[in-house]
């Protein structure tokens, strides 16, 4: 049900003003979720503005690398993320986002928005389950020492160490998550939030913040792929860009203030309505 | 981790990283509004056609390309000539752990990071398809 007629009449300049308007609203709803706004970015443009999924993939991966590196300056004065786990699960992500990208070209369309439709059910789901965040204490993990991984963070009643297990596990989940960033132009950061977390039992705040400087590195990996098989257009990823980059900016300033139980429901409707559609769109062809 | 002298504490480390993402992506942004604005003035009353996937012309598609279209003060290579600052900010952010981890003499973590530092620059240079 690609939309047209009405979008047949707009310019560049109404097209422009709108996906912009559109990309600080979904910036604004990622930053305060957590979820990020790639997520939606994507079916935006697809569903609603009937931009080749290709194009949209490429304009929310510019948009992805932008909003991780904008929001990094407020992490690094908190001091918790954690410069080595991030470094060594690059490894994988990068590897697994430039098969992702590699395998991008290779799938058709449907597939693409059918894969993009559980993923987002998936990180819809994710976000309405309990934090881990549990660091208990106990033998360290020899591999996590070998890699110099085991740390301590800030908290109220000072330093607190933790120790990271399940490293090889962890590394596997961040290649299939570099895999679905490199397929889907998106970062993927619940997937990687839930590995770090759930399985390599690292406490939720590095985990998050840790999660996002892997984001745009990540995404750096398959963006090349992406420009020099022409996904990435100027015209289309600029708004997107400064879009996502102000509602984030905006959203992560009124995060302590907003009502973000009320907040995160309406947006995982707004995904599992957005799901939906894509995975209907992909079995239909209506791309 | 023995802080020997010339090399950075991690907070130290943290910091100049902040600073390298921020600079990158404050930089991109301006560059990405400029031709933005460009684009705009001169192709407003255009009309989009993103509905088909063409591919970009070739000379968006390459780093060589692009530079030249800036240099022309073509829109659309400016434009693009931001974006491939946004993509070359982390890429800058992996260069100086290299940097930082060879000051620590950390062998072990020089390696890793100079593998995906080859794997980003081989991604960029257009090296994979």
């Amino acid at each position: 049900m690609a939309p047209s007629g009405v979008w047949d009449a707009m310019n560049n300049f109404e097209f422009t003003t709108l996906i912009g308007l559109g990309s600080v609203a979904a910036g604004f709803l990622g930053a305060l979720t957590g979820l990020g706004g790639g997520v939606v970015i994507v079916p935006m443009l697809v569903l609603l503005f009937g931009v080749d999924i290709r194009y949209a993939a490429g304009a929310s991966l510019v948009s992805v690398i932008a909003t991780s590196s904008g929001a990094a300056a407020a992490y690094v004065k908190e001091g918790y993320s954690n410069v080595r786990i991030g470094m060594f699960l690059e490894v994988a992500t990068t590897t697994g986002a430039l098969s992702g990208a590699f395998l991008a070209a290779r799938l058709s369309s449907s597939i693409i928005s059918i894969v993009f439709g559980l993923v987002l059910l998936h990180s819809a789901y994710l976000s309405f389950r309990a934090r881990h965040s549990q660091s208990e204490a106990g033998s360290p993990d020899p591999l996590a020492v070998f890699l110099k991984m085991d740390a301590s963070y800030p908290t109220p009643s000072g330093p607190e160490q933790y120790h990271v297990r399940a490293v090889p596990l962890g590394f596997g989940l961040m290649v299939v998550a570099g895999a679905i960033s490199g397929i889907l132009g998106i970062g993927s950061g619940a997937f990687k939030v839930l590995a770090l977390d759930r399985a390599m039992h690292i406490p939720f705040k590095v985990a998050t913040t840790t999660s996002n400087f892997m984001i745009g590195v990540t995404a750096a990996a398959s963006a090349g792929v992406y420009l020099h098989r022409g996904y990435i257009d100027p015209g289309l990823a600029m708004p997107v860009m400064i879009g996502v980059l102000l509602g984030s900016l905006l959203g992560v300033r009124s995060l302590v203030r907003s009502n973000t139980v009320l907040l995160r429901l309406i947006f995982t409707a707004v995904i599992v309505f957005l799901a939906t559609e894509m995975i209907y769109n992909g079995f239909t062809g209506g791309l | 981790m023995a802080k020997s002298k010339g090399s950075w504490t991690d907070k130290q480390m943290d910091s100049i990283i902040a600073s390298i993402l921020q600079g990158g992506v404050v930089l991109a942004a301006l560059v990405v509004l400029t031709g933005g604005g460009l684009y705009l003035f001169r192709y407003g009353s255009a009309l989009p056609d993103f509905r088909v996937f063409r591919g970009e012309p070739s000379d968006l598609r390459n780093l060589a390309g692009i530079i030249a279209d800036a240099v022309l003060f073509r829109s659309r290579g400016i434009m693009q000539m931001g974006l491939i600052l946004l993509i070359a900010t982390p890429i800058m952010r992996v260069a100086f752990c290299l940097f930082a981890f060879l000051r620590q003499r950390d062998r072990l973590y020089v390696l890793l990071t100079l593998f995906v530092l080859t794997l980003l620059l081989i991604s960029l240079a257009g090296g994979l398809k």
